[in-house]
């Protein structure tokens, strides 16, 4: 794979003494959209945080944009951070701002644009998602997909290169999924952004992704397009793409893999 | 709060916390920007955590005055010394009482609300979200809160002891009809500006200072469910009270 943006090497991260990701290594191009697959539990929502440098493994290394994430200081990796999006499983509005200044808030933060320069990037950006009649209210009265949304508005609104999705589909309706499933490719390809997206729905990433990590038992036990691992002979990704009870990964001990 | 916190001993275990809650303030301090949005955001939580205590503030120091009033009649008219009810309820209102009550009644009201709310704000991804945007949390949600109370609390602690002088008056000259011009000439003539009236100033930015760390520090870092934001509560009420209480006996014993 040519020209990763973000690569990860040889990873291997504790937590106490549990072992949560072991020799794990990723290369994601730029461009793509990519999904992080595997069931509950396994250490997918770790390797977006090692991603954005919330967390820094125990051996191993993070290169995003060709720069060592654990190696960078608080100020550094705040830079760094300004090219990477994140949208969180709950979207994490601010609730005491309207939908608007939650949006405006990087900018007002990272730039020295006029007011009426950051009402037409935040109109632009709540137009793109088709949440611009709700810049006035109050994140308390949006619905969880509307919430996504407007959390996916406030990601991309400082045009990074990179944003990283946690579940975004977990809890939606099929309509609100299929929006944000949506909003994710075009904003995507409209922007030139690289997405990666943690998720356990197989239907939705099939649809959507142009690559993926399937995580089991602390280790990446395969990678490859959808349309590949949908037909992969390896028991645990035919029995995690499939949904098939039976097979190597249990479900009584969470994110176990019997080898 | 230190991560193997459970696995320390009895012992350790606070001292680690104090160290760790040092460098929260040095982080918190070595933030300060001298820029627009930290005085808009503290000027904010001035109004929030100061102005909206006041009511309860002026209610407590009227009764206050009236009770310390009361009580200071009742001992002094042993010696036949009721005139002296106006000094006597100065000094111990300049000195102790205003700064040390104002703040455990501002611990109760605004400290704990200060915990809850930047608790919450972490049980809700909220803090994470901000990081995760590259803006530093500690110094866009810490730091205004904690100046705001330091601003705020000898402002309060002015309030209290005003409105305790008003308590004193109602019951020293309107109840038990002491005379006003020597009730009001022994107030002015005993009470010293800099030892008793800056004396409290001093106290009350101190306290100020220990409340709204205490709340932040436990806010910030309590753990990210309703138990934990609970618990970050009760633990700013409990600590902030107890700290107010030794930090006056070491001040007192400095400033006498």
């Amino acid at each position: 794979m040519k020209d990763p943006i973000i690569r990860l090497s040889n990873l291997v991260y504790r937590r106490g003494s549990k072992v949560i990701l072991n020799d794990v290594s990723m290369d994601i191009k730029r461009g793509s959209i990519v999904a992080i697959m595997g069931p509950s539990g396994v250490g997918k929502t770790t390797i977006l945080r090692l991603i954005s440098g919330q967390l820094h493994p125990n051996k191993g290394s993070v290169e995003v944009n060709g720069k060592l994430i654990s190696s960078l200081s608080r100020r550094d990796l705040y830079t760094c951070r300004k090219e990477i999006g994140v949208l969180l499983q709950d979207g994490a509005l601010f609730t005491d701002l309207t939908v608007f200044e939650n949006v405006a808030t990087p900018l007002r933060e990272h730039t020295d644009l006029s007011e009426e320069e950051i009402h037409d990037r935040v109109m632009d950006k709540l137009k793109s998602v088709g949440l611009a009649d709700t810049a006035k209210l109050m994140p308390y009265s949006l619905s969880g997909g509307m919430a996504r949304r407007v959390a996916l508005a406030r990601a991309v609104i400082m045009n990074p290169r990179i944003v990283l999705f946690d579940e975004p589909m977990t809890g939606l309706d099929p309509i609100a999924m299929s929006t944000i499933s949506r909003l994710i490719r075009v904003t995507n390809d409209e922007l030139g952004l690289t997405s990666v997206i943690v998720t356990h729905n197989v239907d939705q990433m099939n649809k959507l992704v142009d690559y993926c990590f399937i995580l089991a038992g602390a280790k990446l036990i395969a990678e490859g397009s959808p349309q590949v691992l949908m037909h992969c002979d390896e028991p645990a990704v035919d029995q995690f793409m499939n949904g098939r009870v039976e097979g190597p990964i249990s479900f009584n001990v969470a994110a176990s893999y019997q080898t | 709060m230190p991560k193997d916190r459970s696995k320390r001993n009895a012992f350790l275990a606070p001292i680690a916390e104090t160290g760790h809650c040092g460098v929260f303030l040095i982080r918190m301090l070595g933030s300060i920007r001298l820029e627009r949005e930290l005085l808009i955001s503290t000027l904010q939580q001035i109004y929030l955590i100061g102005a909206r205590s006041l009511v309860i503030i002026m209610i407590c120091g009227f009764f206050v005055g009236m009770v310390l009033s009361l009580q200071a009649i009742n001992a002094l008219q042993l010696f036949g010394a009721s005139d002296q009810v106006s000094l006597l309820v100065g000094k111990t209102l300049f000195r102790e009482l205003g700064p040390v009550l104002t703040a455990l009644l501002f611990a109760g009201r605004a400290g704990t609300s200060v915990a809850a709310e930047i608790g919450l704000m972490k049980a809700t991804s909220q803090i994470e979200a901000m990081e995760l945007m590259a803006i530093d949390p500690v110094q866009r949600i810490a730091l205004p809160r904690f100046l705001a109370g330091v601003v705020s609390l000898p402002l309060l602690t002015a309030m209290f002891n005003a409105f305790a002088v008003i308590g004193a008056v109602v019951f020293s000259i309107g109840v038990m009809g002491l005379d006003p011009g020597i009730f009001w000439s022994k107030l002015q003539s005993g009470i010293l500006f800099s030892k008793d009236f800056m004396g409290g100033v001093w106290k009350s930015v101190v306290f100020g200072g220990i409340v709204s760390l205490i709340a932040v520090y436990f806010g910030y870092y309590a753990k990210p469910t309703g138990e934990g934001v609970g618990t970050a509560t009760t633990r700013t009420v409990v600590l902030s009270s107890v700290l107010v209480l030794i930090f006056d006996f070491i001040m007192t014993s400095l400033l006498i």
